[in-house]
């Protein structure tokens, strides 16, 4: 995969703070992802991901630090407002966030609507093809979300996040809750939109095989902040407790060997 | 173009896309992203109308294609047998195949029929609906009344907790506002009323409007009818949220009778609340009344209070106190009725509760009707 280490970072998260209460949930994080890369972030169950998913992407405004995006600093509630930022980038919330009165194609096309005045009739092919991309079949399409599957739902809401062709896509735990062979397909079709779109992925996990298979970088969060960043193959050396046994532990190895053996068409 | 510009159109230094047709070849050069389609779209289908028959289309002057771009490529392509494409980079031919690979139309909502069926069918469904929910509705009372009795014959007794909980949610936190709209329409009910018996000079036959019309009718049903805007809205938003997150599902399997945690403890909260909600209602009406009467007709509170206990008979405040526990159970039961039918997403909860608070209004004020006939048939006036 083409990352351009030289160019400046998509991403750059620079002195990050959250608190809630007297809770601080991360204290001087400091995080780069650069163009072009699938950067997948790890760590333990409440160790602040999907905050630090939704700081950069302007829905919790952090007590302090500088965050910026595609060039742009992100200052909390207003860059929602910011479109020429929000149009740029694709979010797939864990809990597929699809709005339950619209349909899986009208769900698509709620962007499309937003931000440009295309035909209905081109908007309803484009919500079509991006139905049939994310690996739905056609009869999904003028379903409601309650008619949907848990992997069906993570599917449409994936196509959602892509309607506008984004140049960044935050994924937040997309194969949690998946069966392994529906998470493999998940792999394997976020590797692909990745390499066909040219999209720089940020992508929240648990999934080791996740890690192995499309990762470019994996950076750990522990301890309030990112304490190691780098391939697969670099963090496994690193020397910390969690780190060791995330990546050394049974599951860590299985997913490693699995890796070694079948490289597949994503490798 | 016609259409003014959505606003992030002006991006300095974003090159604009091009689109020139000449001798069977569609040149575009520039940028074919969604955003450039979108402003171009209309002028690309009035240049194809002009020139139809198969197309050689030269991307050779492409700087950046998405997948929207690759799709009005792929749809010429397709459209036009015999068409071809020339110049395409590796960018290019990759989303081509992407996209032609998920050129598989799908409905983008449920199939819809003509407007005057629609709305026949509607009207149909509609009045099934009404029978429907009116048997339901009875079912569910009776299941209430069956899962209070298992609870108590198991020995397990009520959940006491929920209802002190339950109890300070539609009953304490309710005083506020039911005792200041009682006492605002005890003002209301004096003032009009000795507006009209000042013309025979009968202005303190007000007390006798005020007191039997509050305790009798007015402090119960208006406060019926709040507890339902309140409660029964409540009720139904509550157990509806809690049956879309598959909470109550959650509740069946671990063996928990969702109707004896969630429906009884506010049933009865609201059996005990509505009575002293009723007569704290009906005692801030008197006395709205009983300030009026003072300030503007000069009667002293003194002889309100001992022309009240001379005009108003018990019968009276016994008739307006036996109705409130009934109006509680009802609301509650239609209330939490209403949440158990939520299905499917949030814009069922949001017609539930509609319906549930309509409903408990409806069937308030027809109790209340009958009640007033069964009690005049019973010869207390
Ligand atoms: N809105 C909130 N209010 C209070 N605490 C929160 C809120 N959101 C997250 N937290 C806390 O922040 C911590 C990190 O949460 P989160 O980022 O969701 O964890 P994860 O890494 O599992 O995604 C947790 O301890 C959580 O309790
Ligand atoms: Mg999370």
């Amino acid at each position: 995969m083409a990352t351009h280490a030289d160019e400046p970072p998509v991403i750059r998260v620079r002195g990050l703070v959250n608190r809630f209460g007297d809770q601080t949930v991360h204290e001087g994080l400091d995080l780069d992802v650069r163009p072009g890369e699938i950067l997948g972030v790890v760590g333990g169950s409440g160790t602040g991901k999907s905050v630090l998913m939704r700081s950069i992407i302007g829905l919790q405004t952090p007590a302090e630090g500088d965050i910026t995006v595609l060039g742009q600093p992100v200052t909390g509630g207003e860059t929602t407002q910011n479109q020429e930022l929000t149009r740029q980038w694709g979010v797939l919330f864990q809990g597929g966030a699809l709005f339950s009165g619209l349909t899986v194609a009208e769900n698509i096309e709620v962007p499309l609507r937003e931000y440009f005045r295309l035909t209905g009739q081109l908007m309803d092919e484009i919500a079509a093809y991006k139905v049939a991309m994310v690996g739905l079949p056609p009869e999904a399409g003028p379903k409601y979300p309650s008619e949907l599957s848990g992997g069906m739902k993570k599917r449409a809401a994936l196509a959602r996040a892509l309607a506008l062709d984004p140049k960044l896509l935050f994924l937040d735990e997309p194969t949690a809750g998946l069966d392994p062979i529906a998470a493999d397909g998940f792999d394997t079709l976020i590797r692909t939109l990745a390499e066909t779109m040219g999209l720089t992925v940020f992508l929240i996990t648990h999934d080791l095989d996740t890690l192995h298979a499309i990762c470019d970088r994996v950076a750990v969060i522990a301890e309030k902040r990112i304490i190691a960043s780098g391939t697969v193959a670099e963090l496994s050396r690193f020397d910390h407790p969690w780190v060791q046994e995330y990546f050394s532990g049974p599951r860590g190895r299985a997913a490693a060997i699995a890796q070694h053996h079948a490289p597949l068409e994503v490798g | 173009m016609s259409h003014p510009a959505p606003p992030d159109a002006p991006v300095p230094d974003m090159p604009v896309l091009s689109i020139r047709l000449a001798d069977g070849v569609l040149a575009f050069d520039g940028r074919l992203t969604i955003a450039r389609v979108s402003e171009t779209e209309r002028q690309l289908e009035d240049m194809l109308a002009r020139s139809p028959g198969p197309l050689l289309i030269d991307l050779s002057g492409l700087t950046r294609i998405d997948t929207v771009g690759a799709w009005i490529v792929h749809r010429l392509l397709r459209d036009r047998p015999g068409s071809g494409i020339t110049g395409a980079s590796a960018d290019a031919e990759r989303l081509l195949a992407e996209v032609s690979a998920a050129d598989r139309p799908c409905e983008v909502r449920p199939v819809t029929e003509p407007f005057i069926l629609r709305e026949l069918r509607r009207l149909g469904e509609y009045v099934y609906a009404f029978r429907d929910s009116a048997v339901s509705a009875l079912d569910f009372i009776g299941l209430t009344i069956i899962s209070a009795w298992r609870a108590i014959a198991a020995g397990r007794g009520v959940r006491w907790n929920a209802v002190w909980v339950q109890m300070e949610q539609v009953g304490v936190n309710a005083l506020g506002i039911i005792g200041l709209m009682s006492f605002l329409i005890g003002i209301v009910l004096a003032q009009q009323g000795a507006v009209q018996l000042r013309q025979f000079g009968a202005e303190v036959f007000v007390i006798n409007l005020v007191g039997r019309a509050t305790f009798r009718e007015l402090g119960i049903l208006l406060t019926a009818i709040m507890v339902a805007g309140r409660s029964a809205s409540a009720f139904a938003a509550q157990i509806g949220s809690m049956k879309l997150a598959e909470e109550v599902d959650a509740m069946r399997t671990i063996g928990l009778d969702p109707i004896e945690v969630l429906v009884l403890p506010r049933t009865i909260a609201l059996i005990l609340m509505m009575p002293l909600l009723a007569f704290y209602a009906s005692v801030l009406g008197v006395v709205g009344g009983g300030l009026f009467s003072w300030a503007e007709l000069g009667i002293p509170p003194a002889t309100f209070a001992q022309r009240l206990r001379e005009v108003v008979p018990m019968s009276d405040f016994w008739i307006g106190l036996s109705k409130a526990p009934v109006f509680g159970a009802i609301i509650a039961i239609i209330g939490c009725h209403q949440g158990f039918q939520v299905t499917g997403n949030a814009e069922s909860v949001g017609q539930r509760t509609t319906q549930a608070v309509v409903e408990a209004i409806f069937i308030v004020i027809v109790l209340d009707a009958f009640f007033a006939v069964f009690y005049t048939a019973l010869g207390l006036s």
